[in-house]
């Protein structure tokens, strides 16, 4: 059983995984938002927790580089808030299908009440509570402190905090200037700019899933997927050199992993045309430099079918699609390339994640002459 | 006339009415007054929608956060007392803190207490998606918050190094060395070997963004001096100012969301 989790737990079978899972936890989301399943989903993530301890190696290792008991928190919130949140968008749906209004819009809800006692003594309590537990926390577990700061010895793994693991976790297929610039930015502004590019007018000030399914789907994904599943890896999966190891597997700093990983130029010139790289950058990067322009200007203009205009069933894929023609004329020109700007520089981690993994690649583009690498 | 309580009493002496300028809050006018006439609670509304003081809406994040964050704001100035941010004497003052001082858990509270508030406000910023509390006319006020979140890392992240042990000072190189890879402004970021002219590197290891960040090019004493300061006064004051920003939105925004 831990040999199989040992196996199974590697990036390229549970980023799959919780991709799958994610699919069917929108698919069946009626059946995610019900209280059965949401304290299945509780007791589930608390035995995850209880056998996990129990076994000596992943103690050891989970206790070993970081101060990971946040992690525990994280995770066992996370599951909370994202099935109480479904649970509450799911039930208005039902509400309003019903022709009621949503549970925060009853007039019993919509009546007002005085700040003092209601507000003030929840916060009071609030108070309170986050009192207890901090103190709680702090009484049972010590903050760690390890050797003094040795600048000539490093440690194996040198990891971040916990809360910047994703990030270098992401350094795994992407440059730092990628991983740790670029892509960290562009969270920053597209979060930003969810509110200038979210013209749905619904679902303001209540929970719903239908009313928003596009702009839940996609945060949630981003949020679960992408950044605490990222952060999970990070914490969890990864030993000593970064490599992946299982959550019971030893840490074994000698482990080998073959690394094989090509350029999309060495596939292009030696391993397909048989030929030695060609001297000139541009010329020999061409596939790279061209894919990724087809990937961030011709796709959304052949999604738009500003370039092509497929009819039948292409035409109505890209026409209905989430991304497609229908958005444009809703969002306008600005909004909508920013959206799908935003949107294909999301994917690109996954889609270098499986490249990654399916052929071996290292980069798109390789231009160590400029340290620009894709 | 009955007698008076010892706490009616009280309530008329020149030093009660002094502070307190109205009646216990068990009335109309009094509840109004509370609120209205103490410079804390009138951080809040005299009235407001029920739905937005359900613990099922809010989920308390917010208000979490902030109260997490004071509660760093003074366990961070009682640590003050007793650390030195130098390269000699940080790590012992941390042992010191651990050792010497009778029970004493202040740096486990501020410690805890710091991955607390990044979850908290993770975790707020997700219920303000989940609500759309973020569409008109509250757009403004979600992107003040983005900018919290990003300091609250920030602050979380220099605090890192204070205690100058290994965890903490490979931490940090980790993370800043991404700095280093800053598109035209890292020296090993793309495009920095652009900036030449002649023989001369305009972007060095020794005057790009790291070197700005760490004071050196490594993770060495000056680090530990930014970092500090960064940690105890910048970051805080800037927060402490974008919270004030956004907690008058609220207010001016309509208050907690709720159907139109």
């Amino acid at each position: 059983m831990k040999e199989f989790f040992n196996i199974y737990t590697d990036p390229v079978y549970s980023f799959t995984f919780v991709c799958i899972a994610f699919f069917f936890m929108i698919k069946y989301v009626d059946l995610v938002a019900t209280k059965k399943f949401g304290i299945g989903l509780m007791i589930g993530t608390v035995v995850m927790f209880v056998l996990c301890f129990m076994d000596p190696v992943f103690s050891a290792n989970f206790y070993m580089t970081n101060d990971n008991v946040p992690i525990i928190f994280l995770v066992l919130l996370l599951a909370w808030t994202t099935w109480f949140a479904l649970y509450k968008g799911v039930n208005n749906d039902r509400r309003m299908a019903q022709g009621l209004p949503p549970i925060e819009a009853t007039p019993e809800n919509r009546e007002k009440v005085w700040a003092w006692p209601n507000l003030v003594y929840t916060e009071l309590f609030a108070i309170i509570l986050g009192t207890v537990f901090l103190i709680g926390w702090a009484v049972f577990f010590k903050a760690p402190l390890e050797e003094p700061a040795n600048p000539t010895w490093a440690p194996n793994p040198a990891k971040a905090p916990w809360y910047f693991l994703g990030l270098q976790e992401m350094l795994v297929y992407f440059d730092p200037w990628l991983a740790g610039v670029l892509l960290p930015g562009l969270i920053v502004v597209g979060l930003i700019a969810i509110p200038y590019i979210d013209v749905n007018p619904k679902g303001n000030g209540y929970y719903t899933f239908r009313e928003r399914k596009f702009a839940i789907i996609v945060y949630l994904f981003c949020w679960l997927v992408l950044w605490n599943f990222l952060i999970i890896i990070g914490t969890v999966f990864r030993g000593p050199n970064w490599s992946f190891y299982g959550p019971f597997e030893v840490w074994d700093t000698h482990k080998v992993i073959a690394a094989n990983n090509v350029n999309i130029s060495e596939m292009l010139w030696i391993n397909t045309l048989g030929v030695k790289l060609p001297s000139n950058i541009l010329v020999r990067e061409i596939a790279g430099i061209l894919m990724t322009l087809a990937y961030l200007v011709l796709f959304p203009l052949f999604l738009t079918k500003k370039l092509f205009n497929f009819k039948g069933t292409f035409g109505a894929i890209f026409n209905g699609g989430f991304l497609g023609k229908r958005y444009l004329q809703r969002l306008g020109w600005a909004r909508y390339s920013i959206l799908i700007f935003l949107v294909l520089m999301t994917l690109t981690l996954p889609i270098k994640m499986y490249l990654r993994w399916l052929i071996n690649l290292k980069y798109i583009v390789f231009m160590p002459e400029f340290e620009f690498n894709i | 006339m009955a007698k008076d309580s010892f706490a009616q009493k009280v309530a008329k002496t020149q030093v009660w009415k002094s502070i307190f300028r109205h009646g216990p809050p068990d009335n109309a006018r009094n509840r109004a007054a509370v609120i209205a006439g103490n410079v804390f609670l009138h951080l809040h509304p005299i009235k407001l929608k029920k739905s937005g003081v359900q613990l099922g809406y809010t989920w308390c994040m917010g208000g979490l956060t902030f109260f997490v964050f004071l509660a760093l704001a003074v366990t961070g100035i009682l640590l003050m007392f007793y650390y030195r941010p130098t390269a000699e004497y940080a790590y012992n003052d941390v042992i010191a803190l651990r050792e010497h001082v009778p029970l004493g858990i202040m740096r486990e509270l501020h410690r805890w207490g710091a991955h607390a508030m990044v979850i908290t406000v993770w975790l707020h910023m997700f219920r303000v998606f989940m609500t759309g509390s973020y569409k008109p006319p509250r757009e403004f006020n979600w992107g003040v918050g983005v900018i919290l979140l990003v300091l609250t890392l920030l602050l979380s992240f220099t605090g890192y190094l204070l205690p100058w042990d290994q965890l903490a000072i490979w931490a940090i190189t980790v993370g800043s060395n991404m700095a280093k890879a800053t598109p035209f402004a890292g020296h090993g970021g793309p495009g920095a070997m652009l900036a030449k002219i002649g023989d001369f590197v305009m972007v060095s290891d020794k005057n790009d963004v790291r070197f700005q960040l760490l004071g050196g090019r490594f993770v060495g004493e000056a680090a530990l001096l930014r970092f500090y300061i960064l940690h105890c006064v910048f970051i805080p004051v800037v927060v402490s100012v974008l919270i004030a920003v956004h907690f008058w939105r609220v207010r001016k925004d309509g208050g907690i969301s709720a159907p139109l």
